[in-house]
């Protein structure tokens, strides 16, 4: 660590990991009342159990999108952080908001959630992703002004790198497009289409910025590669990134009441959204190759890697899958698309930050990478996480086709309730593999606390 | 070879390629804008169906359910519910109204939310409207 203000993104790491741990814990109990229905029925039903998992999932990310910041940031700016107080004010009043609003869905109906916050004077709620209470949107984007100001000053006074602008770009963009969620007109087709203003311009647009500028840093620092190189790389990737992925928006306008034009804007765009995932992996395979040092931090470069690869694998090959209209016809709200989401998360966004953790967490530890046995079980937890998870996703992708096959291009189709009997049997074995992720997930948090000869800080 | 390829070009495109996409985005976005109202039948969207939506948010349906194919996977498409009932507002009344408060011992089951009268006719009528709308023959089939 070469300036003591990057400390402050310890707390933020630490708050992403157990938030991303309690994210599993739903996740498995939903998938427990995918076979078992009544399980935990009538205290807490199917949809909030949802909401808890998706919205933990978000909130861990920010989380960590704001650690990696606060970490890279001021040795990108080569100046300490403009004020690692406000760093450390946001976290607290983050955490405690997003712990009052996961409290709120726990303990109070829906319905009285959002009478008790005034959802009536700004109704924003009940939107999927969307489902906080309006007064926690305001608090997420008054923390996120404050974060900006303080990363942006940061990075005006100092040295400006690719890299830093690249990140500070994504950020500004997550949260101007995060305002459209304050837009819920009651023509729903008008709600759906600024709804993905939100969702889509956030993971296949400004969130791919902050995803290239985290990797790009690790990459350089792992292996030492020269930063022109890398920086035009950036460059290329965040472009291809804005130009298919923007107008590929149009792949949700098909079937939502929209005009028929976006079958063929959305198809040809969104079919060229894998290109800059495709870029990224040679890319990161490229630097890694070129590599002029050996870092003792193993486990971050497989890291590294393994973001690029299943990045690809479930936002480009799994997206690319069910992104052309005619086929996205049949597919479009089934286990499908939850396969996808499942893979396009984890690989690109959960991994990216699992990436920086694993780069940073030893240097704010004050060592340069953990002892060979902890990066050993930290190499375990990855594989046991990414093949689980992309078993999950085959399994869900087999519940998906069925469903597709026995309603929407059978002759005689049978009631949805009827088809989710006959494909149960994938749905145990998604919750098997999802067991097998939280032996992963266990996995990681013990290395942690492994010991042994820690590799010193050279300049320590 | 590096040489042919530079990193300012690499920014240009970056540059240039954003804001124009971007633009014909809000270009579309304007087309699409005035081309909806022959679509989504806004006519229709009468105060009891604007707060058939509001109702339909505050008990997050959408938690459970898809609508027009978003949503959640565990339960039913409701986008066309109203037709699959035989374009019956009682029958989806009916439905809501009957569900078992502890469920249904081994099986999924949806919540009693006990809705009035009044807010039960609301949802009716939003999920009629919202079955009107055109989606390009979405979904393939009446089971969704
Ligand atoms: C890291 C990047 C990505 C993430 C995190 C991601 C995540 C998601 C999620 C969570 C959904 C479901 C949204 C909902 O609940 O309705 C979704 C839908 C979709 N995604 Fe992605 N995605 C990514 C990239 C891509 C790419 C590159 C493509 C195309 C090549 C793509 C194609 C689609 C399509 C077509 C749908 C709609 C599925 C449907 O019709 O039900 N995604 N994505
Ligand atoms: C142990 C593992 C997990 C299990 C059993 C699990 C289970 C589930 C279930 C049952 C749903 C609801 C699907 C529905 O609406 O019917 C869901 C949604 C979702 N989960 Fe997970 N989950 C797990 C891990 C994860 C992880 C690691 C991520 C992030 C990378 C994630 C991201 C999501 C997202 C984005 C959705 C919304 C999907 C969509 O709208 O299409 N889950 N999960
Ligand atoms: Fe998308």
């Amino acid at each position: 660590m070469q300036y003591s203000s990057q400390s402050v993104a310890k707390p933020y790491f630490i708050a992403a990991i157990g938030l991303f741990v309690g994210q599993i814990l739903f996740g498995l109990i939903m998938g427990l009342q995918y076979v078992i229905g009544d399980f935990l029925f009538p205290q807490l039903p199917f949809n909030v159990a949802r909401m808890v998992h998706t919205n933990l999932l978000i909130v861990w990310l920010l989380f960590g999108f704001m650690g990696a910041s606060y970490f890279l940031v001021p040795e990108e700016s080569e100046k300490e952080l403009h004020s690692p107080l406000l760093a450390l004010i946001l976290f607290w009043v983050f955490l405690i908001a997003g712990a009052l609003t996961i409290l709120g869905y726990l303990l109070v109906p829906y319905a009285q959630l959002a009478e008790m916050t005034g959802n009536s004077i700004l109704p924003t709620m009940g939107r999927e992703f969307l489902e906080q209470p309006t007064i926690t949107k305001i608090g997420i984007v008054i923390v996120a002004l404050g974060f900006l100001y303080n990363i942006g000053m940061t990075i005006l006074q100092g040295r400006k790198t690719v890299i830093n602008l690249v990140l500070l770009t994504g950020l500004v963009g997550l949260a101007v497009f995060f305002l459209f969620s304050f837009y819920n007109p009651s023509n729903l087709v008008l709600d759906k289409y600024y709804w993905w203003w939100v969702v889509h311009l956030w993971v296949e647009g400004v969130w791919e910025l902050i995803l290239a500028s985290i990797l790009a840093f690790v990459l350089i620092k792992v292996t030492g590669v020269d930063r022109e190189f890398i920086e035009k790389w950036l460059y290329v990737i965040i472009a291809m990134t804005l130009i298919t992925g923007i107008v590929g928006t149009g792949h949700h306008y098909y079937w939502i009441g929209t005009p028929e034009y976006w079958q063929w804007w959305g198809s040809i765009f969104s079919a060229m959204e894998p290109i800059p995932f495709f870029i990224m992996t040679i890319f990161a395979f490229t630097v890694v190759n070129k590599r002029r040092r050996e870092h003792p931090n193993k486990a971050a470069v497989l890291w590294a890697l393994g973001t690029a690869v299943t990045a690809f694998l479930g936002a480009g090959v799994w997206g690319f899958l069910h992104t052309l209209a005619p086929i996205n016809y049949y597919t479009h709200g089934t286990q499908m698309t939850a396969a996808h989401g499942h893979l396009a998360f984890y690989g690109a966004y959960v991994m990216v930050v699992l990436t920086i953790i694993s780069y940073a967490m030893p240097l704010l530890r004050e060592r340069v990478a953990n002892s060979n046995t902890a990066q050993v079980v930290e190499m375990w937890s990855f594989w046991l996480m990414t093949i689980s998870m992309i078993f999950i996703t085959l399994f869900l992708t087999a519940a998906g086709i069925l469903h597709v096959y026995l309603i929407r291009a059978a002759e005689n189709p049978i009631p949805f309730m009827v088809m989710q009997e006959k494909v149960a049997l994938f749905y145990w074995m998604r919750e098997g593999a999802g067991v097998v992720f939280l032996i992963g997930l266990i996995a990681y948090l013990i290395s942690f606390f492994i010991g042994g000869e820690e590799k010193e800080a050279a300049t320590a | 070879m590096s040489e042919v390829f530079t990193k300012s070009m690499a920014r240009n495109i970056y540059y240039g390629g954003s804001v124009f996409f971007f633009l014909l985005f809000l270009a579309l976005t304007f087309d699409t804008s005035s081309a909806l109202p022959k679509r989504d039948h806004r006519e229709n969207i009468t105060p009891q169906v604007a707060k058939g939506k509001a109702i339909w948010e505050e008990h997050d349906c959408i938690g459970c359910h898809t609508l027009l194919g978003e949503g959640a996977y565990y339960a039913p498409e409701l986008g066309n519910v109203y037709k699959r009932f035989g374009n019956s507002k009682e029958a989806i009344k009916g439905f809501i109204k009957s569900r078992p408060v502890n469920g249904i011992p081994g099986r999924r089951s949806m919540p009693q939310f006990n809705l009035t009268e009044e807010e039960l006719d609301a949802l009716a009528e939003f999920l009629k409207w919202a079955s009107e709308i055109n989606t390009s023959n979405w979904p393939p089939n009446i089971q969704g």
